[in-house]
């Protein structure tokens, strides 16, 4: 492979991880936290395609393509989350939906 | 010279990457954190381009930058300035763990990667022209993963029927 080699994607890869983890952690919207763990999902789909092309095997992009197909549910899962938490008055603040808290 | 260029288009996605990654984590407003991160999924396109993975690279702008993105504008947008809310509340304890935690994560990823760096991950496989084309992909699916494919599809029939389940509005919703 011409270029760089794959411990640069996997380099870019963790620093993307890192940045998504943070926003998770640290932001209050439960929209932008929502963005943030897409981030972290592409970073992890990021290492596995690198990983195989790394090998040269498709493995690797099959179980990228299911984690896609699970974003997309959990995105379309956390979203009517949020809009019901909107329509029935409850604060958008991850800090005060603390009903469950143990 | 044709190296040259792949570093070159490497490292500007790479560059658009981190930078709109970091966009997306740090705007006030969730609706450019939104446009943040569709640069960001186009720029990871980019990248598995280059990693050979053509179909997943299609398939990334279809349904993340198409499909998933509108779904989040549309949200943003019915919710209004009401999604606004500023950065981590409770004590300075949390937000520097939460600091620390994130820190730890790229450390012990890039110590691991420094250790591997001379021999595992030198020399990448010789692949096919074909390598990740919808055909390849296509044929893996339905052979050697069909069950990991069937049970996706059920994922997303059950995503589907709770996304239009928690969004339903019931004549007697407790206030």
């Amino acid at each position: 492979m011409s270029g760089p080699g794959v411990g640069w994607y996997l380099i870019v890869a963790a620093i993307l991880f890192a940045t998504g983890a943070l926003g998770v952690l640290l932001r209050r919207s439960p929209l932008i936290v929502l963005l943030s763990l897409e981030i972290m999902l592409n970073a992890g789909n990021l290492a596995l395609i690198a990983f195989s092309r790394q090998i040269g095997e498709l493995d690797g992009q099959i179980f990228a393509l299911a984690v896609m197909a699970v974003a997309a549910g959990e995105v379309a899962v956390g979203l009517g989350l949020i809009v019901a938490m909107a329509r029935r008055g409850v604060a958008l603040d991850v800090d005060q939906a603390s009903a469950l808290r143990g | 010279m044709g190296n040259f260029l792949v570093w070159v288009v490497w490292f500007v996605a790479a560059a658009g990457c981190l930078g709109s990654g970091v966009a997306v984590v740090s705007m006030q407003n969730p609706f450019f954190s939104a446009l943040a991160l569709i640069g960001n999924l186009a720029s990871l396109a980019v990248l598995y381009l280059l990693l050979a993975a053509e179909f997943l690279a299609a398939a990334q702008v279809l349904v993340y930058a198409g499909a998933v993105m509108v779904m989040f504008l549309f949200v943003i947008a019915y919710l209004g300035g009401r999604a606004d809310a500023p950065w981590a509340g409770g004590s300075p304890l949390l937000r520097t763990a939460a600091i620390i935690a994130a820190a730890a994560i790229l450390v012990e990823v890039v110590v691991v990667l420094g250790l591997a760096w001379g021999d595992n991950l030198k020399d990448p496989a010789e692949v096919s022209d074909s390598f990740g084309s919808p055909g390849e992909i296509g044929e893996l699916f339905l052979t050697d993963h069909l069950l990991a494919f069937e049970i996706t599809s059920i994922v997303l029939l059950v995503a589907a029927i709770g996304g239009v389940v928690l969004g339903l509005t019931r004549e007697k919703e407790p206030a």
